[in-house]
């Protein structure tokens, strides 16, 4: 696989001179044997993460962003299981490692944060007896050492009066409370890679902002590098360094924040952007793209997206594009094919009706 | 379709007569332990209330919309209005007919309200029974409220029913778990439309679903209130679907309403501290690397709510006279309403 | 819209048979891939069978007089009796009566018992779980009182003690003719909690469920929302324990037939005639007691274990 030089070699150029990225993932496949089929859930996925970079992953429901995240840390729910590609943290290749090899990176290199605060907290122990079992699994400390820097994280993750806190049990905290206590919890040993899954989903709007605000200030201190998979793309545009969109398990653009919110390469993400209702602007219609994200089972040849793609030619149905220039961003699409870009048709919002009626 | 032409968008100045008239409503849940508990370990009874004096009106062909963050009595309320519960105080007025004891009525006299309005739910995947095929689902306010059609009549209605959601007629045969998230919701919509409601209330009806799917379905009911003249109740907690959906607003907040307003004025110029911290909150793709606005602090636990106004520990604005006294709605010269005590003493615009 | 005057002819597109789409599904492929859940089916079927068309395959009807000798007592497995030249598969008892036909009578009653007892206990279970589940309130507490006292002894002694209790209210002349009803109102009683149970968490989660409120929105009144949404939709894990249930009420019934107190050897079921093989053990006479002792064995455990598969089957959350 590593023969094959494309996008992958030129997506590594991104990253800052000198700068060896903390994640590297590289044309990483994943697969699920069915009994009908072996569906591909991960197709060719390559990207880097810097470290002290936020990478957005985003994606409808299905498009693979929570299993790259999974992948990642080698908690792929089974008969899933990585089937080509290689992961490496800090240049160290990772995806080969057996499973008791690889539990000692799980907190200590990377750290994790799950939608569910629950999930991630025992709920028969003290938030204390959590965070100084962490801390001293992962570092060298004596209890006391691990005590006050639990209280230092505590102060840290913004948790008022830490010191009457960490005797207390998860649910007797709120909602926003507790995920500061995750976000405390991930970074207590200090990891080169934050893995934050629908961080807030969970939480309400007032509560999200300042759950973000934090994370992105505490990992830029350290300079950890974070993925944060989520499908709300206001949450990208307020925290996300770059973003990655995902489609049916392919990677189709990547690119800085600003550059994919407003100059979206792929008509994916152009559609997808489009159709997001806005505070600023009121639309009569929003604009949509017609029909649905195919199934692992179903994905189309060539370009996964061209039944619903308004630019779709006879290439797109037949060859699959890989990630080529596109502005400052990366997209997968044959529009932005450096030697014969596709035309692009002109698309109006006044074609919705038009379908629809002929439906 | 042909039809939309013929209904007027919205009816004429005029018209502009009042569907449903919310008054004072209010519902208490009992959340005490069971009885042997609360003896042996001497706990008082406790009481969640979850909506405590709201109100409003919807006027005919209008959408308002409700919004709120999570347990601020949105949903409750649009279950009180649908009469899934009964109420503890106020006063539902529905068309000039008193509605309160609805969620007690039965027989004929429930069916002549019901028939008229109907409900959309959040869940895609729990809103539809996964035993019965798609057909026999959306034919169920037919066989309750229109028992003389023959099963053919009714077969060809669910028909009709399903092409308007953008689906097609032989979806009538297969079972819920065959379709996405978001046919599951048009499936759902077409159900909805099978008694011919003229009023719906909708609660979340997208927050569950994708965006690209979300934009989908708002667009379609949009056209369906259009087609039909529908009059509805949008509850959310997305600041930017109710701007896309709503006419008017209201902004709740621990079972009161904080601020009604309409849409653009509300936007345009949030008055009471809790809907401006609302919209700074909402994450914007306008302003990408842009820091929201912090708000310190979250949703206190219902069950026990701040003095006063609920939302003076968090309000910037709050003084002695917050902490005391629950504010109530008073109009303002743009059309809104706000429950401030400082807007009200001008302290704030 | 043109479309109005073709939809009175809906076409449906060509959609495989039911038994197409019944072998293709997961239940049938998790079948096949077990061999132990195969062989528990063979055998069940074939004990099922058995018991069901015992009159037309076995030899003699145990319970005939007429056909019994005496002569032919202890007759040994395989042989055939030197008296009468009957042929005993399975040998024969004391008095004459051959094993492996008594088995098949036997298993007729300990069958019939266990799914009496089963439907009994099921329907009861059911019933008042659904009113605990969906009224709540009183009843709920009632219900789930009642239930959790029963569980804290063990079924079996539950069992002993309201088949005693029904028996004293009886006159003794009628015993030995109601013992069947007895027995399978006791074993039902005494295992109606787990049904209940059951039925009472999965209407809880039903009820709450917005098909349920979608429903309620149109005044669908809660007789109807009980029978045509709660209902069929709480069943699967009823049949479940249905199915484990039928094992251990075979046991159960077993267990007291054993202990005397269930059917009279005039109409012996598995248990009644492990009871009296049991006298045989140690005299040379094994085959009395090994014979029905191995097909209580082979039909508890076949059912059980049929039982343990559906429930991995139809709901993998349960494991």
């Amino acid at each position: 696989m590593s023969s094959t030089p494309n996008s992958a070699s030129s997506q590594a150029e991104r990253v800052p001179a000198g700068d060896e990225p903390v994640l590297s993932v590289r044309h990483l496949r994943v697969e699920f044997p069915t009994r009908h089929a072996t569906l591909v859930a991960l197709d060719d996925i390559s990207f880097d993460i810097a470290p002290g970079e936020v990478l957005g992953v985003v994606g409808e429901s299905g498009a693979g962003k929570s299993m790259t995240g999974n992948a990642v840390i080698q908690l792929l729910e089974p008969p899933g299981h990585i089937a080509g590609g290689e992961v490496r943290l800090s240049g160290r290749r990772i995806d080969d490692l057996a499973e008791d090899d690889f539990v000692p990176l799980r907190g200590r290199h990377i750290g994790m944060i799950f939608q569910d605060p629950l999930t991630s907290l025992n709920p028969l122990f003290s938030i204390g007896d959590q965070l100084i079992e962490t801390i001293r699994a992962h570092l060298p400390m004596n209890d006391s050492q691990a005590r006050e820097r639990a209280l230092e994280l505590l102060r840290e993750v913004g948790i008022p009066a830490p010191e009457t806190r960490l005797a207390a049990y998860p649910h007797q905290f709120s909602g926003g409370m507790r995920q500061r206590v995750v976000i405390a919890l991930a970074l207590a040993a200090e990891p080169e890679l934050i893995i934050a899954d629908e961080p807030t989903t969970a939480l309400d709007v007032s509560v999200q902002a300042q759950i973000l605000a934090l994370l992105k200030r505490l990992c830029a201190e350290r300079g950890a590098a974070v993925m944060l998979v989520t499908h709300d793309m206001g949450v990208i545009a307020e925290t996300a360094d770059r973003v990655a969109v995902m489609y049916a398990g392919r990677l189709i653009e990547i690119g800085p924040v600003g550059e994919v919110i407003r100059h979206p390469r792929h008509p994916y993400t152009e559609g997808l952007m489009a159709s997001i209702p806005g505070i600023t602007k009121r639309l009569e219609r929003l604009y949509q793209i017609e029909g649905a994200m195919p199934r692992l089972a179903a994905i189309p040849a060539g370009c996964a997206f061209n039944p619903r793609c308004p630019h779709a030619k006879a290439r797109c149905r037949s060859e699959r594009p890989e990630l080529m220039a596109a502005g400052q961003s990366l997209a997968a699409c044959w529009l932005h094919d450096p030697v014969d870009p596709l035309p692009r048709e002109p698309v109006g919002q006044g074609t919705d009706d038009a379908t629809q009626e002929a439906r | 379709m042909s039809e939309a032409i013929t209904t007027p968008e919205r009816p004429a100045a005029g018209e502009h007569d009042v569907l449903l008239e919310v008054r004072d409503l209010a519902r208490h849940f009992d959340v005490s332990k069971p009885w042997l508990n609360r003896v042996l370990e001497r706990s008082e009874r406790l009481t969640l209330r979850a909506v405590d004096g709201v109100g409003f009106t919807i006027r005919r062909g209008e959408t308002v919309a409700l919004v709120g963050e999570s347990g601020c009595g949105k949903s409750t309320v649009a279950r009180l209005i649908v009469g899934l519960y009964g109420l503890t105080r106020g006063q539902l007025i529905f068309d000039g007919e008193d509605i309160s004891d609805l969620a007690s009525r039965s027989g004929v006299q429930a069916a002549a309200v019901r028939k008229r309005f109907q409900m959309i739910f959040q869940d895609p995947y729990a809103s539809l029974n996964p035993l019965w095929r798609v057909g026999t689902i959306i034919g169920e306010p037919l066989r309750v409220f229109r028992a003389e059609l023959s099963a053919t009549e009714r077969h060809q209605r669910v028909g009709e029913l399903l092409e308007q959601v953008g689906m097609s007629a032989a979806d009538a045969n297969r079972y819920p778990h065959e379709f996405s998230g978001g046919q599951r919701q048009r499936i759902s919509i077409a159900r909805a439309l099978a008694n011919e409601p003229e009023f719906m209330v909708c609660d979340e009806p997208t927050s569950a679903l994708d965006v690209s799917v979300q934009a989908q379905i708002l667009n379609l009911m949009r056209d369906l209130q259009k087609q039909y003249g529908l009059t509805y109740l949008f509850i959310s907690h997305d600041m930017a679907v109710v701007k896309h959906m709503a006419d008017r607003i209201a902004v709740m907040y621990l079972g009161r309403i904080a601020e009604i307003a309409p849409s653009d004025a509300l936007f345009a110029n949030p008055h009471h501290p809790y809907s401006r911290m609302l919209l700074a909150a909402v994450p914007s793709l306008e302003g990408v690397g842009r820091e929201r606005t912090m708000i310190e602090g979250e949703v206190p636990n219902p069950v026990h709510p701040p003095s006063g106004c609920a939302f003076h520990p968090r309000c910037p604005h709050a003084d002695a006279r917050c902490s005391r006294e629950v504010p109530v709605l008073i109009a303002r010269s743009d059309g809104s309403e706000v429950a401030c005590h400082a807007v009200e003493e001008g302290r704030i615009e | 819209m043109s479309q109005h005057a073709e939809r009175g002819d809906v076409v449906v597109p060509a959609r495989p048979g039911r038994l197409r789409t019944f072998l293709d599904s997961d239940i049938v492929y998790s079948w096949k891939q077990q061999p132990v859940v195969i062989v528990a089916t063979l055998v069940t079927l074939v004990m099922f069978a058995g018991a069901l068309f015992a009159p037309w395959i076995t030899p003699q009807n145990p319970f005939d007089p007429r056909q019994i000798d005496l002569i032919d007592a202890f007759t040994p497995p395989l042989t055939t009796s030197d008296f009468t030249g009957t042929f005993y598969l399975l040998g024969s008892d004391s008095q004459g009566r051959d094993v492996f036909s008594a088995i098949l009578y036997g298993s007729r009653i300990s069958l019939l018992v266990g799914f009496a007892a089963v439907l009994f206990a099921l329907v009861l279970g059911t019933l008042l779980g659904l009113s605990a589940g969906f009224r709540g309130g009183w009843r709920d507490a009632l219900i789930m009182r009642v239930a959790d006292v029963q569980l804290t002894f063990p079924s079996i002694l539950m069992a002993l003690l309201i088949f005693g209790v029904i028996r004293g209210f009886l006159p003794r002349s009628m015993h030995a003719e109601v013992a069947i009803i007895v027995l399978i109102v006791a074993i039902g009683l005494s295992d109606w909690v787990q049904y209940a149970r059951a039925v009472r968490g999965a209407t809880m989660v039903e009820k709450s469920k917005e098909y349920v409120q979608a429903a309620r929105v149109i005044g669908l009144p809660d007789r109807k929302i009980l029978v045509q949404h709660i209902l069929p939709n709480v069943m699967r894990p009823v049949l479940v324990i249905g199915t484990i249930g039928l094992a251990l009420a075979i046991i159960a019934e077993a267990t007291l037939s054993f202990l005397g107190v269930g059917m009279p050897a005039t109409q012996p079921s598995l248990g009644t005639l492990i009871r009296v093989g049991q006298d045989y053990m140690f005299s040379g006479e094994w085959w009395i007691l090994l014979f029905p002792g191995v097909a209580l064995l082979m039909l508890a455990l076949s059912v059980n274990l049929l039982g343990d598969w559906l429930r991995d089957v139809l709901n993998p959350k349960l494991r």
